[in-house]
């Protein structure tokens, strides 16, 4: 509960930051340290040295995961932060009040962790959502960024009506909003047949494909990533999304249980592989590498919800090493496109050539996205397709998805492509030497867990 | 130790060169380099060295596992010897940023000899994709001028393949008794049948692109007439057996069944393989898609020869694995010194190479008739064997293959003769001596033709271990 409770205070504290100082670079540090605090005191309850807890009645349990889901991604947001401070500066004129919506957002992702309750899954979809179609829509003079905002808005306040929708159905099937709802009749053992709770489960399950972009519910992503100032996407690409990933992942256990082996197995597949073949295909085609990252992202979410297909320890394992990951990869790309010019991919020309080292590090992160030995985004796939073998999935998934992994190695390397063997002169603004020791940190942390994965484990098991 | 040492020592000296601005200097440090990897080589080979073990992804259970068996000894020696041999070859080329050059091809050296040291399928599967990337990044950079799409090409065809390659190690990894990667472990998975066929499939895939066999070759003699040529000279020489390594590391042991049921399959996919190459050769004008084709007819023949299941179709490959890439390597550091001086590839426009410069041509025509397996040289004690052992599988396919040896020759003859004989062309005329380094070299790898063709025992005697294991059960 720490990480609720500090992260709504850090949230009102930076609201009145503002009034106190007009100095943005104070403001920036002190939202830095907030961070500090927001992650030692979520690693204060996961050492257990220090937890303030008070009686939910069983709406939130707090467990090992879910606490250490919490710390990576603060200190991914922390990463972030700490990488993209000066740029978050130039959006608008509320440096702060940016600030104040990140712990307002990290308090929903702390809820979609912890909750044990369909309720708190609403509430803590609504605390997550509602800053983001602020922050889509910070750049106010630019109409994509508005136009981006409100789509998000209305697309994402829908989904949440279809999930609200559907925990009221499951509520009338089986009068518990609890995670561990009497879904099994206790006389057969079986799924009570009830049309309530089928209606409720599919809802359910069509509203957090919805929030984490899987097809064919992605719609809005291409467009609000786009749209929104490249600063914040890839905050909503990566700390957001991994969020819904974990809630989903709690939420599944429901259908797991509700739907039984046969219907899941064909359900979720399908959609797998929809969001793979949506994601990877558009990519192909896209001439804006911030748009080609937009579609890559529904790709890699096919990738992550590949999670789903068993429940055991392998697929947590593997849906943690995959978020740190892609995340870090995807700041890390995002870091040096929003130092370009414009966004096509004839910008990256001859980067190599200027920056060799900006261009490496590029690559490196593509290559990470990409799943290339030695990075950490080769074992997140290797240990994503072990786990869903050991769940049993067919060989022919397991290819199907590494066709798609081959194609993805297709529009990643254009970017390398581009910055290695094109001559010419990138459109890129003076990078500092201190910006890119920044973006070695996230380097060197993709390389250890590209030769050493099992360090991210070490913490849930000894 | 000394196995992690022959890994490291590349390792280290591609990311000092990194830093060593100066061409000179940067040539040095990679010979020097790749010198002590060859004494290291030399010694592993005829002393033998202890196994390095250690762990690695202990979640995963997966150790950081060096073995140097007679297999692993061949190819390393001849991983040892190319690169000097390339670095000296061709330290007169022009290169723009000539230490990164170098610095990749070292990367490539790591990843090489990490393939053929590995003994978990992890670890394996890491070093083939790590022997791959400089490569990807050598021929776009320095390659010709259908580089890009060309080595593009290359690239998605065998990263494709390697990640079948990483399902069939999930599938295999899921399946054995102790969940480990060891190549123990993986021989006695319990696969059913449908299980191993499936394995079986998925490796066989990742090996053929390497090799590669038909139909799967079309990357490769685009990729070796556009990578600049000591890339070439790897990627024949060294590279593409680790495709053949592979089968006989990987595929044979662990799927003895699905192996046999489908050796009828593969054998004869090689030998189209073979004479198609060898037709093709025949029409090149291009010195170095001759080469190429021709290469391409070589692995093919191996290839079949490992699916006979034979000890002596075995034993034959094993040597020949080596003959081979000593055997290519001369060939193309000759066409490299007569592209470098005439500026051409064309074989129309060479000829009376002998009458300008006996020397090189007395030398092109030494690895010439290696290449056609002529006795005395090394690659007829190989293909003997080999022929020998596709010949007792099927006496069919022994005559079909045998056609190969008259195509080698037509190929192999006229590629001489049009070269080396007729009147002294324009380009010929600009041949000047080549430098010594590069002759010396060329001398040191004949000298390794004829040694190992009169008295092969020292190869025999190397790969002993590994045919026991294979055969002697």
């Amino acid at each position: 509960m720490n990480a609720i409770i500090v992260s709504t205070l850090l949230g009102v504290i930076m609201m009145f930051v503002s009034w106190g100082t007009n100095n943005t670079k104070l403001q920036r540090n002190i939202g830095l340290l907030g961070m500090l605090v927001l992650i030692f005191a979520n690693i204060a309850q996961m050492n257990g040295w220090l937890s303030v807890n008070f009686d939910t009645k069983g709406m939130l349990a707090f467990n090992a995961i879910g606490l250490y889901v919490n710390t990576i991604l603060f200190v991914i947001t922390f990463i972030y932060l700490w990488i993209n401070g000066e740029e978050i500066d130039k959006i608008g004129s509320h440096t702060a009040d940016y600030y104040a919506i990140f712990f307002f957002i990290l308090c929903g992702v702390s809820i979609l962790t912890s909750f044990d309750n369909l309720l708190m899954l609403f509430i803590g979809i609504e605390i997550l959502s509602i800053p983001l179609y602020i922050l889509t829509g910070a750049d106010k003079k630019n109409l994509f960024s508005n136009e981006a905002s409100l789509k998000y808005f209305l697309m994402g306040s829908f989904s949440t009506g279809i999930l609200l929708l559907g925990i009221a159905f499951i509520y009338g099937a089986t009068g518990s909003f609890h995670l561990n709802m009497p879904i099994l009749n206790p006389a057969t053992n079986m799924p009570t047949e009830h049309f309530l709770l089928s209606a409720g489960l599919l809802l359910l399950f069509v509203s957090m494909n919805f929030k984490v972009s899987a097809a064919p519910f992605h719609f809005w992503t291409p467009d609000v990533y786009d749209g929104a100032p490249t600063v914040f996407t890839p905050f909503m690409a990566t700390v957001v999304k991994a969020a819904g990933f974990v809630a989903f992942i709690k939420v599944f256990e429901i259908q797991r249980i509700a739907l039984g082996q046969n219907t899941w197995t064909i359900i979720l597949p399908f959609v797998i592989l929809s969001t793979l073949l949506v994601g990877n295909i558009t990519a192909v085609f896209q001439r804006s590498v911030k748009r080609m990252l937009a579609y890559s992202s529904i790709a890699q979410a096919g990738f992550m919800l590949f999670a789903l297909y068993g429940n055991s320890t392998f697929n947590n394992e593997a849906l943690i090493l995959y978020i740190v990951a892609y995340s870090l990869a995807t700041i890390g790309v995002f870091a040096v496109l929003i130092k370009m010019k414009d966004y096509s991919i004839e910008s990256f020309n001859g980067l190599a050539k200027q920056y060799p080292a900006l261009a490496f590090l590029t690559t490196l992160f593509l290559f990470s996205l990409a799943g290339i030995p030695l990075t950490a985004g080769f074992f997140a796939k290797y240990y994503m397709l072990n786990a869903i073998f050991t769940a049993g999935a067919g060989i022919w998934l397991l290819v199907l998805a590494i066709l798609f992994a081959a194609v993805s190695v297709y529009y990643y390397f254009k970017v390398v492509q581009a910055m290695y063997f094109v001559e010419g002169t990138p459109a890129i603004q003076p990078i500092e030497k201190s910006y890119e020791r920044k973006l070695w940190v996230i380097a060197i942390i993709l390389l250890v867990l590209g030769v050493f994965p099992s360090l991210m484990f070490n913490y849930l098991y000894f | 130790m000394v196995l992690l040492s022959i890994l490291t020592i590349p390792f280290i000296a591609a990311i000092i060169l990194l830093f060593v601005k100066h061409n000179e200097k940067a040539n040095y440090v990679a010979i020097a380099s790749s010198a002590v990897t060859m004494a290291l080589a030399f010694n592993i080979a005829f002393n033998g060295a202890a196994n390095f073990d250690a762990d690695w992804i202990l979640s995963l259970n997966a150790r950081f596992i060096l073995t140097a068996d007679g297999l692993a000894k061949i190819l390393i020696l001849l991983t040892a010897i190319s690169f000097p041999v390339i670095f000296i070859a061709t330290s007169k080329n022009e290169l723009k940023n000539r230490n990164q050059f170098l610095a990749l091809m070292l990367f490539t050296q790591t990843g090489l000899l990490g393939v053929f040291l590995a003994g978990d399928a992890l670890l394996f599967y890491f070093f083939w994709e790590l022997a791959l990337i400089p490569v990807y990044f050598l021929c776009s950079i320095w390659g010709g001028e259908k580089r890009i799409a060309i080595t593009f090409k290359f690239f998605i065809y065998t990263f494709l393949g390697s990640l079948f390659m990483l399902i069939g190690i999930i599938l295999v990894y899921s399946n054995t008794t102790d969940h480990s990667f060891l190549i123990a472990s993986f021989k006695n998975a319990n696969l059913t049948a449908g299980q191993q066929l499936a394995a079986f499939a998925l490796f066989f895939t990742a090996f053929a692109i390497k090799m590669p066999i038909f139909p799967l070759h079309t990357w490769q003699p685009d990729a070796y007439e556009q990578s600049p040529t000591a890339v070439t000279m790897v990627l024949s020489a060294v590279m593409v057996k680790m495709g053949l390594y592979g089968v006989i590391r990987w595929l044979l042991p662990l799927f003895p069944a699905a192996a046999a049921s489908h050796a009828n399959f593969v054998i004869v996919l090689s030998l189209i393989g073979v004479i198609y190459a060898s037709f093709i050769a025949i029409r090149q004008d291009d010195v170095k898609r001759l080469i190429a084709y021709s290469s391409i007819a070589h692995i093919g023949l191996m290839s079949a020869a490992l699916f006979t299941n034979t000890s002596i179709g075995m034993q034959g490959v094993l040597i020949q694995l080596f003959s081979h890439g000593i055997n290519v390597l001369g060939l193309w550091i000759v066409a490299d010194i007569i592209e470098q001086q005439t500026g051409t590839r064309s074989m129309k426009a060479l000829g009376g190479l002998a009458k300008k410069q006996p020397t090189l041509a007395i030398l092109l025509v030494g690895f010439a008739f290696a290449n056609i397996a002529l006795p005395l040289t090394n690659a007829f004690v190989g293909e003997f064997l080999i022929f020998n052992a596709i010949f007792q599988f099927n006496p069919w396919m022994g005559a079909f293959a045998g056609v190969s040896v008259v195509l080698a020759a037509i190929y192999t003859l006229n590629m001489v003769q049009k070269i080396a004989y007729g009147s002294v062309s324009d380009a010929t005329n600009l041949m000047q001596v080549p430098n010594k380094s590069a002759q010396f070299v060329l001398i040191v790898l004949l000298g390794i033709v004829f040694v190992t063709g009169v008295y092969p025992q020292v190869l025999f005697n190397i790969t002993a271990d590994t045919l026991q294991q294979l055969f002697v059960k």
